[in-house]
């Protein structure tokens, strides 16, 4: 069936069969390899995507119902002037290890930032609650949202 | 994991979807959310031969109160009930709890009724509050008594070509509260116990009407009419609600399992018990 799909600001459309899940047609069909599969069992969120918006796991949406909708991945997050504010400050307060959770980790964190600049530790942790860090990094992931979440509010209240 | 190869039906109406379900017969499923039947077809489990979805089906995804019910539509997500000032008690206090906060953007508070896991938190708070599931088939609309409708494990009493289009939920006119305490190893997980507790209160402060129910600790989400019949009429109390505890721990057959011993889960129930009452009272007193 013909599925038509935005990913990142791109139209692709597809002929998918029906049982394709979203996480396949992105790595597969549309090549963008930056959506992990961990447990392939809605656990851990590693396939984490945005979908309108919002973060869903792309191993439990079929393509076929994000036909019309868009959708951002890890590498829909930098923009024309560089890294997304969430991805430096990956980079800079070390929010990352293995690297496997950390595209599920900084979508989940650039729509929590995206409605509050001001996140407490609770409010990050109960955003991420549905993402799981095999090697416990929590700590880093938790302070490199807050500072990104800063310094988007000092930059908006600056210009 | 992939699902087998399934037909996909994409349903513009609530008629269209019924009547793509009376075409396929016993191998159509309906997809709503997907967040419990996605994961049981990549792992075999559920294999339909046409899957329905509903998503695109307008007017379906509203959660508002009409006629001193809180009604929610077939596509009210569970962040969508987290979201919502219409809600009340035991309903406003379970959501936030079920499963993850991802899983709560995708999976819809009917669906999850109407997939009946023994282990899922809606169908206790609906035992609690008196909810009605309101189902379309063939031949029309009806409501069904949530008491009515939970039959066992992962079965309901919906017919088989019954869609759930909503939920109607009284909203108490009194004052009342409401609680859901639930114990998981961690955000995600199913409960190890949890309790819905509803209380409504009359004017001289006595208990006019009661609803306590229970997950994770019997086959399947278990109303606890005997602990409610005792409240009613009473004034709240410690002592009166440590006395519906121990009437609810004797209601609840827990097993051994990988969450803990039945003998510490039946404990569990009864702590809960006494402190969900106790804030399901205390609400209700505020109110």
């Amino acid at each position: 069936m013909e599925v038509n799909i935005t990913i990142n600001g791109s139209e692709h459309a597809s002929d998918v069969e029906p049982r394709t899940l979203l996480v396949d047609h992105i790595r597969r069909t549309v090549g963008l390899t930056g959506t992990h599969v961990g447990c392939d069992t809605t656990s851990c969120g590693a396939c984490t995507v945005l979908m309108d918006g919002k973060p869903v796991k792309a191993c439990t949406v079929l393509a076929a119902q994000a036909d019309g909708s868009e959708v951002t991945t890890v590498e829909g997050l930098k923009g024309a002037d560089g890294l997304h504010p969430i991805q430096s400050a990956f980079t800079d307060d070390h929010g990352l290890q293995c690297g496997f959770c950390t595209p599920g980790m900084m979508l989940v964190g650039a729509s929590l930032i995206a409605e509050n600049t001001d996140p407490s530790d609770d409010e990050v942790r109960w955003a991420i609650s549905g993402n799981l860090c095999r090697c416990t990094g929590y700590i880093n992931i938790v302070k490199a949202i807050q500072t990104a979440a800063a310094r988007v509010a000092e930059s908006s209240n600056g210009s | 994991m992939f699902p087998s190869r399934f037909d996909l039906v994409v349903a513009q109406t609530v008629a269209e979807a019924v009547e793509a379900k009376v075409d396929a017969g016993e191998g159509g499923r309906f997809l709503a959310g997907g967040q419990s039947l996605i994961p049981m077809m990549k792992m075999r489990v559920a294999f339909p031969e046409t899957l329905i979805d509903i998503n695109r089906i307008a007017g379906l995804d509203a959660i508002e109160r009409v006629n001193g019910h809180l009604q929610v539509g077939a596509l009210v997500r569970h962040a969508d009930v987290v979201a919502s000032d219409a809600t009340f008690g035991a309903v406003a206090a379970a959501a936030p709890w079920v499963a993850d906060p991802l899983v709560r953007n995708r999976g819809t508070m009917c669906g999850s009724v109407a997939h009946c896991d023994p282990e899922g938190d809606w169908n206790s708070v609906l035992l609690a509050t008196g909810a009605d599931v309101v189902a379309q088939g063939p031949g029309g609309e009806r409501s069904i008594p949530i008491a009515d409708f939970v039959d066992g494990a992962f079965t309901s009493t919906l017919g088989e070509d019954e869609l759930v289009v909503g939920l109607r939920i009284p909203v108490p006119s009194g004052r009342s509260g409401g609680s859901y305490l639930k114990l998981e190893r961690k955000i995600g997980d199913y409960a190890t116990v949890a309790v819905a507790s509803h209380l409504e209160l009359d004017d001289s402060g006595a208990i006019a009407a009661a609803g306590l129910a229970l997950t994770s600790v019997n086959p399947i989400n278990t109303k606890v009419a005997d602990a409610e019949a005792l409240l009613v009429g009473q004034q709240p109390s410690d002592e009166l609600f440590a006395e519906a505890a121990e009437v609810a721990a004797a209601a609840a057959e827990p097993r051994d399992d990988v969450r803990g011993t039945a003998a510490w889960k039946r404990q569990v129930v009864r702590t809960y018990t006494k402190r969900g009452l106790a804030a399901a009272a205390q609400q209700a007193e505020g109110s």
